[in-house]
Parts: structure tokens; C-alpha cells; sequence
């Protein structure tokens, strides 16, 4: 694990995301109602929409471009459809925001989107 | 059967379609509230019974209409006991028993037993050959005699009896109809429709005994004949009894639970014991009984929600439609056609084209259809009847459907759906084809749009082809199906509908987002995509000076105040106020298009300039350099007044008649900055040539000699719509009211994302005239509310915004290391 700080919790409105630029793409953070953080590769499975441009609801982000609903958890899809995005260690001790990107040094933006279970 | 967990035990009679419908309502509610036990008496899981029919043609095999199988129910954690029949429920102490012996106690008791086949009591009812049409067992009994016999008489030229007829008549057999009544389907159909239907069916081989009562079924062991009381006599090797269908009360009325025709129940589906709910056919409901699938499937919300102990949902009945499920023969009827003197009957006959329609209306509303032959407009009828739509402006069109009333889009084709070979795309923006609609409704077991939209995601984007969708669906699901329930909720969050949504808000003074939900009991803690941005406009629209608008409820476009684009950039569109410019203005747009770099500058379709492929970080700052330059938000990005277009009019044309320019640049200064339901677009015409298309807008002012003619309700996008005339006025006061009168009305009354359009044909043109034409005072008021609301909404949010206001959206947080390229600058602030 190596655990970045990048930002306080108040930068990222509750029901919203921020945007981090990362070593392979854009990271979109996640805020919810009850102050859970979560982090995701900003790119939905489905066609690389924006997550981070999404409506935040429950534990789950919409996608801005065709309504695909993601886990925040897991990011994989929900419901009929099916597809994951890579998700991130992510979490808030006093305040601070913290990001493991190790775990994404393996990972290319050139990778294709896998299924979740293939990504391991 | 005791289970080890502390869980309140659900158990289940009757594994039929109507009571699995209601587990997998409750498991989508509440997956983990119940131990769940199923008993079912017959010996397989739940099937489609609908698709009885089908399977006995050999259009479909038993395999293809089994809904759950054995390991659906191992998966969610269900006791299923196949074949296994309850005997007896003891109220007292809370569990039921079957016939061999099974016993399984319940904290909450769900009734499904459905209903039986009616058998005439008859001499020879019982003899070998005498079967109902009610399960697989009697499709079965019915298929081993096709094979072994020649000859078969139905008893009952009712809905089943002639789907049984014809299922027969394809194995081969020699089928008569024996019927008591002088008409064919006479609870759906009227004289000339069953007569047409007669001749149809006997063109293919049926035979039919019209108004023949039963004597007695003859025969030693097996069945030989039938005797009719007039004497006369049939022979025949198999006799199907398909009169009707009784509600199975035994099981209930043997555990003193009130019964009359059904298990009586009250409007949350409980019977008269609070611990035992009931549903579908063995259910009487405010003295009806049903025998159809749509509305099993509202009573299995409902009930699902009570015993998911939400608590809030209420079944009021259903309007039920109709159509025969037998190949190539066209067949709809829905409500009372029965008619009298204070009923209207619109009748439109093609005996050549084998083409029937009636409709009665009474009180300018539709109250019975019948179609034969061309019945793809019943959705469309049966959607008026139950919305209570006036259809006087329609009426002479009404016959044509709806194709003909101002609207073109896919009607034509929907006309050929069945015809369509497999590769026909049906949905075009999301690429799908017929076949893999088709495939998928079997495969997934499809009943409804919203199942269909998910697992193909076919009419799922701007909806131009949810009629298609929903004829393939009713296609593969024959009658059964319905189109949409009687009311739709907003969204899964919720049980309410939007109606009854806006009706609380303002009744009930709510608020903030958290009190609609609480007061209306939401599901989820925050709602979804779906119902939060819907919330918002409503609160925005109903409390304008106090509600604190929600930009996390607002869809990204309307939070980042410009259009996302396939990239993740977005579009600047300044407002042009009714398209007129000046160098000056292009000028400075041209300045900030080569300092930002943006990479397409695009003309719209309302006159106005697109700038395309901005950066979002870059947003603040060239809206501050628009705004230094006089330019305001254009609002192309939401559900908004969007622009006015104009013609030039009588400054400059030598035909205009009225100065069309100045009237739209005072009415786009009137109305910017106006949320609405979905966009709203003007334009504003010099002269009845109409170079500004001001009849395919959502308000349109044609320019006349005498004054100004006002149209409403246009749409050129997904359907193209002309407009409906509202009224002509003299003054351009007057069209600055009225505009602002039906902006407010539109605002008020349409659901969210409903343009014009729907709205207008779902409410009736006549009440929106009454409103705003018949009524001065309420125009007068209308109008007041809306500039009222506007002092609020003109503030520009491209400035509010190079000033500093919510930062947060458009400057990504500081980069980590390692991360490629430079930080972009930050906006000042």
C-alpha cells in the first residue's frame, strides 16, 4: 500500500465526485450522503463516459452518457448490464482523503475493460 | 419446516404466475425480510400460463414458458414443494398442511390458488375425453387425444374456448364450437366484430353452433357425443369444457375466511385476516374478479409492497383490454361498449380489407373500443381511456389512429412489425434488431417495456420506438399483455406517481428533497438519477423563492452549464437573442473561439453559434470573456426556455406583417432563464409563410395582417408534430401573456421530461384552452406566477460562475505524482 493524500473530505460535495489526474488516467472520487468516499477510474465500461459527471445516488454513480448505473464499490455494472471499471483503496482519516494507486501500476490505459473477476 | 433463523416466515399457496409475481416483487423490495415456502399442486416451477394457448398450436413447447426452475428458487433461498396440495389452514395456530402431511408455519400467509376451469354439470361430465383448459395437464390430455382421435367439440366461444379450438384445429382435429349465446366473445366483441371474426375462423375449417345449450355429454367409458336440449346431437372423440372460470375459494372458505364470488380483499390485498394476503384470479376486489394477467401484476406490486411493511401502496382495479391469441387474426376490445343513449358510437368498416373499428365514447371521452383486423391502435385508445383524455379536438381523426393526428415519426412502420424479418432495426439509436428483441423476451422472460428497455436497452434512448417495442411484446406475449399500468411510479424509488408526487409537494408545503422523502416513504435514502433531478424541478417549480436548488440533482449538463459531449468536453452556446447579432458580438466570439482553441464552431438549428470541444477547466474563463463582452448563458444544456427563433420580419421582408424580430427578442427577454419540464423552444413568424417553421415549436407566433396567431403543442425532433392552434390576438402585449400564461401552465401540470407535445395530447387540447383562452382571470394569474418566478431565474449562470460560485465543478483536484502532463491553470476567481 502506498497512500497518497489528495484532498480533505469538504473539497468533495456529498452526493458528487472530484476528478484526479493519476500516472494512467483519470481517478474519479466519490462522495456519498452519509460521507463515504470511494474511487474509480473515471471511465464507465460501457463507452469511457465521465463518471465523475455523474449522479451520485446510494452507493451507486450514473453514468452522464447513456444511463449505465456503477458500483461504487465494485465498479461493475448494475442491473441487465454488465462490465466493470477499475476500482481504488480509498479512505478519509480526520478529515484527509487518501489514494493507494499502487495497485494500479500494472494497469494501462490501454488495457481493455475487462470483467471485473478477469481483473482479479 | 421450522427454520433456524429468527426471520418471519412468508409462506406461499399456489405457485402460479400471480404469486411468484408478488415474491419477486418483495425480493426486489426486501430480498433477505422472509424465509420464504412455496407450495404448489402441480408437479413443475411456475409457468406462463398465458402461453397455454401457444403451446398447445406447438407454437411453443412447455419448456420455453417456464418462468422460475428449481434451481431459480434454491438461488433465492425459497422451499419449494412441488406437487403438493394444502389441505387445510389452521388460522390459529398459524400454519398449513398439506395433503401429505407437510406442514409449514407462517407468520404471513400469501393465497394464490387461482381459479378453475367451470365444468357444466351435465350428465357425462366425467367421462374419459372431458377435459378443461386451465394447466399443462389438460394441454397434455388434449395433445394425447389430437394424436389418437379425429373429431373434438369445445364447449364455449368465449376468449379460451376459441384458443383452444384453434390450438386443436392446428393438431389436425375436426373442431366445432359449441356456443350458448347467438355471437362469439360477446363479453369483448360486438355483433359485427364476432361476425367477422366467425367468418374468419370458419374460412380456416372451424365449425361453429351458435346459441346450442348442452344436454348432456354422451358416451359408455369415453365420450362419443354431445347432446344439445334442442335434440339435435354432435359425434366427437374429445370434448374441451372452456365456459369460464371460477375463483378457487375452497381452500379459503375451509379456513372461515370471507369469501364471495373470490377471497374478498381490500385494497392492500389483505383478506379479512390481517395475516393472510391474497392474489390474482381466486381474489375478489371491490366485487371484481379478474381472469387477465395485467392486473395480477399491479395486485403483486401492491401486495409485495405491504409485505415489504411499506405500507403505501394501493390497488384500485384495473380497466383490463383484450386481444385473442390466435395467429393472423387481429383482435382487440377493452371497456364497456355496450352503449346507450348517452354514449356516441364511431364506427369505421372495410369489409374488403376484413377491417373493423368502434369506438364509443361518452362525455367526449372513450369509453369501450372494439377493432378488428387493425388493432394497432388499441394501446393508443386504451391509453386515452384510462388517462380520461377529451378527445373532441381529435375526434374526427380519431378512427385513423394516431399516426393521423399531426404525427408521423415510426407509426407507418409499427403497421409492419410482425411482418418484419429479423435483421429489421427496430431501435436506432441504440442499434438493436427485431430479432434480438424477440430473443431476448423469451430468453429473459420479458413482460414489460422497463424489462425490455434494460436487457436491450431498445427504446431506451430518445423513445422514438417504444410503439414498435411494445407491438413485438405484445407479439410475443399475446393479450396478456399491457402496454403500461394504469399508473406508472416515477421510478423504482418510489411507489407514487409523478402526479401524485406534485400533489404532495404543494399540498402537504414539502420542501426539501429530504422531506418528499420521508414524507413519501422513498426506498432508497437518496433516490436515483431518475426521480432526484424530476424532485428538484418540481420543488424549483413549486416553491421558486425558497427552494435551494440541488446541483448534485441536476443531470451534468445543467450542473456544468454546458453540454457534455462523447469526449467529456463540453459546448458553449451564448444566447443570440432572437438570433440578431452584431459584428461586434461575432467579433469577440470569434476572439474567445481562437484563445481557448476551440476546435468546431457550428451554426445550430436556433440561430444561434456552438462552440465545441472545450475543456471543462476552461469553461469559467471563457464564460468571463463572453460576459465581458455582453453574452449571457443560452441555456442549450437544460430542461429550459431555449431559444426563440425569428424571422425578419416586417423591418425588412416585403411580405412580413408585424416586426417579428423585436416580438421574439422580447419574448426570449421575457422568458430566459425559465426551468421547464423538458426544453422549450419559440419562434416567432412575420407572415403566414412562416420562415421561422413556428408550427413545429412548443410555442409558435405566426405574424398576420390582423395580429398574431398563437400555436402550441410542435415538436420537429424525435415525432415530428405540428402544432395546434390556441387562439389569435391582437397586441403584442397580449402574446407576451399568453406565452408567459402557458409557459406556467406547461411548468405547473406536465410531468418531468414531458414535452409539449405528449402533455397537450395526454391532457386534451380543450383543457389547456379552457385554462388559458376561456379563462382571462386564470390566464391572468398564470402569467403573474410566472414573471414572478422569473424575478428569481434571470440570473446568468456563466457569470455566477467566472466569479468563483461552486469552483469546485470545473478545477479537478491538484494532480499526484507521476500523473502526465503540466496542471492546468486555475480559474481566477
Amino acid at each position: 500500500m502506498s497512500w497518497t493524500a489528495i484532498c480533505h473530505l469538504a473539497d468533495i460535495p456529498p452526493l458528487g465526485a472530484r476528478v484526479v489526474a493519476g500516472p494512467n488516467g483519470d481517478i474519479a472520487v466519490f462522495r456519498t450522503a452519509d460521507d463515504h468516499v470511494f474511487a474509480l477510474r473515471d471511465q464507465c465500461p460501457h463507452k469511457g463516459g465521465p463518471l465523475s459527471q455523474g449522479i451520485v445516488h446510494g452507493e451507486r454513480v450514473t453514468c452522464p452518457l447513456h444511463n449505465w448505473v456503477i458500483d461504487l464499490q465494485s465498479g461493475a455494472a448494475t442491473g441487465a448490464d454488465s462490465g466493470c471499471t477499475r476500482a481504488f483503496p480509498i479512505r478519509v482519516t480526520e478529515g484527509q482523503v487518501w489514494l493507494d494507486l499502487a495497485v494500479s501500476a500494472a494497469d494501462s490505459d490501454a488495457a481493455p475493460v475487462v470483467d471485473c473477476r478477469e481483473a482479479g | 419446516m421450522h427454520s433456524s433463523s429468527d426471520k418471519p416466515r412468508l409462506v406461499l399457496i399456489g405457485n402460479g404466475m400471480a404469486g411468484m409475481r408478488t415474491v419477486e416483487e418483495l425480493l426486489k423490495l426486501k430480498p433477505d425480510m422472509y424465509d420464504i415456502t412455496v407450495f404448489g399442486a402441480e408437479p413443475w416451477g411456475n409457468y406462463n400460463r398465458i402461453m397455454l394457448s401457444p403451446v398447445l398450436a406447438s407454437e411453443k413447447t412447455v419448456d420455453e414458458i417456464m418462468l422460475n426452475d428449481d434451481a431459480w428458487y434454491a438461488e433465492h433461498g425459497i422451499t419449494l414443494h412441488k406437487g403438493k396440495r394444502i389441505e387445510r389452514i389452521d388460522r390459529v395456530g398459524r400454519r398449513v398442511i398439506a395433503d401429505d402431511g407437510t406442514e409449514a408455519p407462517y407468520d404471513r400467509l400469501l393465497l394464490a390458488t387461482g381459479s378453475d376451469p367451470v365444468m357444466i354439470p351435465v350428465p357425462g361430465a366425467d367421462l374419459d375425453g372431458v377435459v378443461g383448459f386451465r394447466d399443462i395437464h389438460d394441454v397434455d390430455a388434449m395433445l394425447a387425444s389430437s394424436r389418437e382421435h379425429k373429431r373434438a367439440v369445445v364447449i364455449g366461444g368465449g376468449l379460451l374456448g376459441l384458443e383452444a379450438a384453434n390450438g386443436l384445429m392446428r393438431q389436425g382435429m375436426d373442431v366445432t364450437v359449441v356456443h350458448l349465446m347467438d355471437h362469439l366473445m360477446e363479453r369483448q366483441l360486438d355483433a359485427a366484430a364476432s361476425g367477422m371474426l366467425r367468418a374468419s375462423l370458419e374460412e380456416r375449417g372451424m365449425h361453429f353452433r351458435m346459441a346450442h345449450q348442452t344436454q348432456a355429454i354422451l358416451g359408455d367409458e369415453r365420450v362419443t357425443g354431445v347432446r344439445f336440449v334442442d335434440g339435435s346431437e354432435i359425434d366427437t372423440d374429445l370434448v374441451v369444457m372452456a365456459v369460464g372460470i371460477r375463483p378457487n375459494t375452497v381452500l379459503a372458505e375451509s379456513a372461515g375466511l370471507h369469501c364471495e364470488r373470490g377471497v374478498v380483499v381490500n385494497d392492500t390485498m389483505q383478506t379479512y385476516d390481517p395475516a393472510i394476503y391474497a392474489v390474482g384470479e381466486c381474489v375478489q376486489h371491490r366485487g371484481t374478479t379478474y381472469g387477465l394477467v395485467a392486473p395480477l401484476w399491479e395486485q403483486a406490486k401492491v401486495c409485495a409492497n405491504h409485505l415489504a411493511e411499506y405500507g403505501i401502496g394501493r390497488y384500485e382495479g384495473s380497466i383490463t383490454s383484450t386481444k385473442l391469441k390466435v395467429t393472423g387474426i387481429d383482435l382487440f376490445s377493452a371497456g364497456d361498449f355496450s352503449g346507450d343513449e348517452t354514449t356516441e358510437d364511431l364506427v369505421f368498416q372495410d369489409a374488403a380489407r376484413g377491417v373493423y373499428k368502434r369506438l364509443v365514447l361518452k362525455d367526449n371521452r372513450i369509453q369501450g373500443a372494439v377493432l378488428y383486423g387493425d388493432t394497432l391502435d388499441g394501446s393508443w385508445y386504451f391509453q386515452l381511456m384510462r388517462d380520461g383524455t377529451p378527445v373532441a379536438d381529435i375526434r374526427e381523426n380519431l378512427l385513423f389512429g394516431q399516426a393521423h393526428i399531426g404525427d408521423s415519426g415510426h407509426g407507418d412502420e409499427a403497421s409492419r412489425v410482425a411482418a418484419m424479418p429479423d435483421s429489421a432495426e427496430i431501435c436506432g439509436c441504440n442499434g438493436v434488431c427485431k430479432g434480438e428483441i424477440v430473443q431476448a423476451i423469451s430468453e429473459h422472460k420479458l413482460f414489460t417495456l422497463e424489462d425490455v428497455r434494460a436487457h436491450t436497452k431498445a427504446s431506451n434512448s430518445c423513445g422514438s420506438c417504444t410503439g414498435l417495442v411494445e407491438s413485438l411484446l405484445a407479439t410475443a406475449l399475446g393479450g396478456d399483455y399491457s402496454d403500461a399500468p394504469a399508473k406508472k411510479p416515477v421510478c423504482a424509488c418510489t411507489d407514487h406517481s409523478h402526479d401524485e408526487v406534485r400533489a404532495a409537494i404543494t399540498r402537504d408545503g414539502l420542501k426539501t428533497m429530504d422531506a418528499v422523502f420521508a414524507a413519501l416513504d422513498w426506498k432508497t435514502p437518496n433516490g436515483c438519477h431518475v426521480c432526484r433531478p424530476a424532485l428538484n424541478y418540481y420543488l424549483l417549480a413549486a416553491w421558486p423563492k425558497d427552494y435551494q436548488d440541488d446541483a448534485q440533482s441536476r443531470f451534468i449538463n445543467e450542473r456544468a452549464h454546458g453540454n457534455i459531449q462523447k469526449d467529456g468536453t463540453y459546448s458553449v452556446i451564448p444566447r443570440i437573442w432572437g438570433g440578431v447579432t452584431t459584428p461586434a458580438e461575432l467579433r469577440a466570439i470569434a476572439e474567445v473561439a481562437e484563445r481557448y482553441q476551440v476546435p468546431t464552431v457550428k451554426f445550430t438549428g436556433g440561430q444561434r453559434i456552438d462552440l465545441l470541444g472545450v475543456e471543462k477547466s476552461d469553461l469559467p474563463a471563457m464564460w468571463r470573456d463572453l460576459g465581458q463582452a455582453g453574452f449571457v448563458s443560452g441555456h442549450a444544456y437544460g430542461k429550459a426556455l431555449r431559444t426563440v427563433k425569428t424571422c425578419v420580419g416586417s423591418e425588412w421582408c416585403r411580405f412580413g406583417t408585424q416586426d417579428s424580430t423585436g416580438l421574439g427578442i422580447q419574448l426570449e427577454r421575457m422568458s430566459w432563464g425559465s426551468w421547464t419540464p423538458h426544453k422549450f423552444k419559440m419562434a416567432v413568424s412575420g407572415c403566414p409563410r412562416n420562415c421561422a417553421e413556428a408550427t413545429i415549436k412548443d410555442l409558435g407566433v405566426v405574424c398576420v395582417d390582423s395580429g398574431y396567431e398563437l400555436h402550441v403543442g410542435g415538436n420537429g425532433g424525435v415525432k415530428v408534430r405540428a402544432t395546434d392552434f390556441l387562439c389569435k390576438v391582437e397586441t403584442e402585449a397580449e402574446v407576451l401573456e399568453y406565452a408567459g400564461a402557458f409557459m406556467q401552465l406547461y411548468r405547473e401540470e406536465a410531468r418531468y421530461l414531458e414535452r409539449t407535445a405528449p402533455w397537450i395530447e395526454r391532457v386534451g387540447l380543450t383543457r389547456v384552452k379552457e385554462r388559458l383562452v376561456e379563462d382571462a382571470e386564470n390566464r391572468a394569474v398564470l402569467y403573474a406566477r410566472f414573471l414572478e418566478s422569473q424575478e428569481v431565474a434571470q440570473v446568468d449562470p456563466w457569470a455566477d460562475r467566472a466569479a468563483g460560485h461552486a469552483a469546485h465543478e470545473f478545477i479537478p483536484i491538484r494532480p499526484v505524482d507521476g500523473a502526465p502532463g503540466t496542471p492546468r491553470p486555475e480559474v481566477s476567481a
